[in-house]
């Protein structure tokens, strides 16, 4: 079978037969820095097309067709426009926690790449406490949402900014409480050991209609956590202009823009991993043939299609709802989300105790 | 005297003080420049938190001085102007500014005429339903009705285009008819769109009103009771939402307006909803009224016969008619010269605007965006 595990290995073996161990891991952690910093900036890249090309085609439009073929450089070209404007930097804004806003965004974008499992045995790093690693570095993007929103010295971007800290706050809860139902099933923190332990069925499957509840809060949630419309409060436009990132010009405007969209992707890629199963390909039941024919489809192709329905679900939201209003956002976390996903999270661990998940 | 580095310092300061002066107010603009506003609204809102404290629109934009304006113009170019008061009911400025001058000329309009205005009325307030049905819901976060909205509207603006020769700016009707005859595909036209809106409408409803998140947003928002709305001057959808009859086609009849069959539409509750629903049915109701007039179009002249000069003998004379936001008034007072002495436009969305403050105080500001789409403003009709 196809897998990138061959080549990761044949790698470091021809690194250590060649190098002494500390320039392995030097040259290695180059070596993964460089793919983490690639592959942000193409799924930048490829996400703003694929929102624009969703939303166009829902909207009867053709969406961006002139730049390359079927319009496949526009962003690329949008990102070349971004990066020679000027940064500007508002006169009365803090200008130390202004520039370094956008940063801290990114940089938790970043981490949270670390701990994914892309493909079979293809993961940056195997955490034991993979999934809460990652409740506890998303967490943080809070934090550069709000010294955006103080320092530019906007009114818009306080209101924004401040929407955005009481969403994110509440909404983790439930985000959280739905991730530690699939570690109560699991009886693991590790992701790969989450993925190891869907090879005879993903989670939604196998956990009966309380892994199903946890994965439809799960996605309520993150796109509440993310910032996305329906939830898109710290930036509602038509409200607040731009929320948060109002002040913000060029390449520190892409940066939180950027950050956005690797934000939905680590997240459903989070959703993919603990509820469909990872890389793990779809097999069913005693279906020996067709469960074969799944097998040959590489593991990659597995996540990143996973990931992909993930974030068009995400993508049909923002382009069907209309916004809620924050109170009516708050009191939905907090009057059900919260109330339905403890009470979910204690169903299922009756069930694990009791082994009714198959 | 300031230097330029001192202002902008200044400011800065009450703006980090006015968030921190223990009151907990801010004061935040929204305009002239907004997403929000749809065209140069000032308002200037006072909020604690989110909730709305105060609310001060602030107007003269793009005030163009049309009234001044119109009294150096004769009685046949003065309509032109004002197709851009209220730019998406222009045929029905136009028209409330022929019938005052045929009021004053003591005219009489040819039948044909008479329908053929009433047609182009019922396709304007079909088209400008339309995009303030679009433009709301993008008010709301929801982006897809603005095209779903303009597809329907783009084949109105095109049965306008091939009859009229505009899209936006008509000038259509003159004093004594209408300046053409109507295009012979006129009738096919209208009649296949007709057939064709009354089944997308129900997708409108499927895709917007029907959704949950919207009818939060929208019930209970905005509230204007039957009294606040007739003393603030409410006119339109606005005040019917509350209950108001005002629809000047049945309260003074018009043109054949009294020939045909159509029901005022009143709602009770008074929030947005309710103003929502006003319009939405609205649009069925202007749909009944072509399909009786589209197959009745009599025969006979389109226009009347008039003097190269007009000259409007020296009093005062008033007409309203029913635009797509309320009641529009031309008011004309004549010395017996070829231009208007005075003139002065009644114009429903300043009234309507009125009422804003009344409507959102006390509310979020999620709230303000609900109420202010449907109150549906044109802001080159408040500041004319």
């Amino acid at each position: 079978m196809f897998s990138l595990e061959g080549l990761t290995n044949s790698l470091q073996q021809w690194l250590n037969a060649h190098f002494s161990s500390t320039w392995v891991l030097v040259i290695e952690s180059l070596l993964v820095i460089l793919l983490a910093i690639t592959l942000f900036a193409i799924l930048g890249l490829v996400l703003v097309l694929m929102e624009r090309k969703v939303a166009a085609h829902m909207q009867i439009r053709l969406g961006p067709n002139r730049v390359g073929p079927m319009g496949m450089f526009q962003t690329t070209a949008d990102t070349l426009k971004l990066i020679m404007k000027e940064g500007l930097t508002p006169d009365g804004a803090d200008k130390f926690l202004f520039n370094l806003a956008p940063f801290v965004v990114m940089i938790v974008a970043m981490l949270l790449l670390a701990p994914i499992p892309f493909a079979q045995n293809f993961q940056i790093w195997d955490i034991n406490i993979g999934v809460l690693f990652v409740s506890a570095v998303s967490s943080i993007s809070v934090i550069g949402i709000l010294m955006a929103g103080w320092a530019s010295n906007n009114k818009y971007s306080l209101l924004g900014a401040m929407r955005s800290g009481a969403q994110i706050v509440s909404y983790e809860l439930s985000a959280g409480l739905s991730i530690i139902t699939i570690v109560v099933l699991t009886g693991s923190l590790q992701l790969s050991d989450i993925v190891s332990s869907q090879q005879n069925g993903w989670w939604i499957f196998k956990g009966h209609i309380p892994a199903f509840i946890a994965f439809v809060i799960f996605i309520i949630a993150v796109t509440a956590e993310t910032n996305r419309a329906p939830f898109d409060m710290a930036e509602a436009e038509s409200e607040l202009t731009a929320g948060f990132h109002t002040e913000y010009s060029g390449m520190k405007f892409a940066l939180f823009f950027l950050a956005e969209y690797i934000n939905i992707f680590i997240v459903c890629a989070i959703g993919a991993t603990l509820f469909l199963g990872g890389w793990m390909p779809l097999h069913i039941g005693n279906l020996e043939g067709f469960n074969h024919i799944m097998d040959y489809i590489p593991s990659s192709v597995w996540f990143f299609g996973k990931v992909f329905f993930l974030i068009f679900l995400i993508m049909w939201f923002r382009w069907t709802f209309p916004r809620l209003r924050i109170d009516q956002l708050l009191n939905l976390e907090w009057k059900y989300l919260l109330p339905i996903s403890m009470l979910n999270l204690l169903l299922v661990t009756i069930m694990a105790i009791m082994g009714w998940h198959f | 005297m300031y230097t330029e580095t001192q202002i902008v310092h200044n400011n800065t300061k009450t703006t980090v003080d006015g968030a921190l002066d223990g009151t907990g107010e801010m004061v935040i603009n929204v305009g002239p420049q907004h997403p929000a506003t749809h065209g140069v609204l000032h308002l200037v809102i006072t909020l604690n938190g989110e909730t709305i404290k105060k609310l001060e629109p602030h107007l003269g934009y793009i005030h163009r001085s049309i009234e001044k304006m119109c009294e150096s113009l004769s009685y046949r170019q003065f309509i032109y102007v004002t197709s851009r008061m209220d730019y998406l009911s222009s045929h029905i400025n136009n028209h409330a500014c022929a019938l005052t001058v045929e009021k004053g000329l003591q005219l009489e309009i040819p039948p044909r005429a008479q329908v053929i205005r009433v047609l182009m009325d019922e396709l304007t307030r079909i088209a400008s339903h339309e995009l303030w049905w679009g433009a709301m819901a993008m008010d709301l976060g929801a982006f897809t009705p603005f095209f779903y909205a303009f597809r329907e509207r783009e084949t109105i603006t095109d049965i306008m285009e091939e009859t009229c020769g505009a899209r936006l700016t008509m000038n259509y009707m003159v004093p004594g008819g209408v300046m053409y005859d109507i295009h012979p595909n006129f009738q096919r036209r209208v009649k296949d769109f007709i057939t064709l809106f009354k089944s997308k409408i129900d997708e409108y409803n499927d895709l917007v009103t029907g959704n949950i998140i919207f009818q939060n947003r929208m019930k209970g928002v905005g509230k204007l009771s039957a009294e606040d709305a007739i003393s603030f001057g409410c006119t339109g959808p606005v005040a019917r939402g509350s209950g108001v009859k005002s629809d000047i086609r049945k309260l003074f009849p018009y043109e054949v307006y009294d020939k045909v069959e159509f029901d005022e539409i009143l709602e009770t509750e008074g929030d947005s909803f309710a103003r929502y629903m006003v319009r939405i049915r609205e649009m069925h109701q202007s749909v009944r009224i072509i399909e009786q007039l589209i197959d009745n179009i009599p025969e006979g002249d389109f226009q009347a016969k008039t003097k190269a000069v007009l000259k409007l003998p020296k009093g005062e004379f008033y007409t309203r008619v029913e635009t797509a936001r309320g009641e529009l008034g031309v008011y004309i007072v004549s010395e017996g010269g070829t231009t208007p002495y005075r003139i002065k436009f009644r114009s429903p969305g300043f009234s309507n605007l009125s009422a804003l403050e009344h409507m959102v105080v006390g509310s979020k500001l999620g709230d303000l965006m609900a109420t202010m789409g449907t109150l549906d403003l044109v802001i080159p009709d408040i500041d004319r």
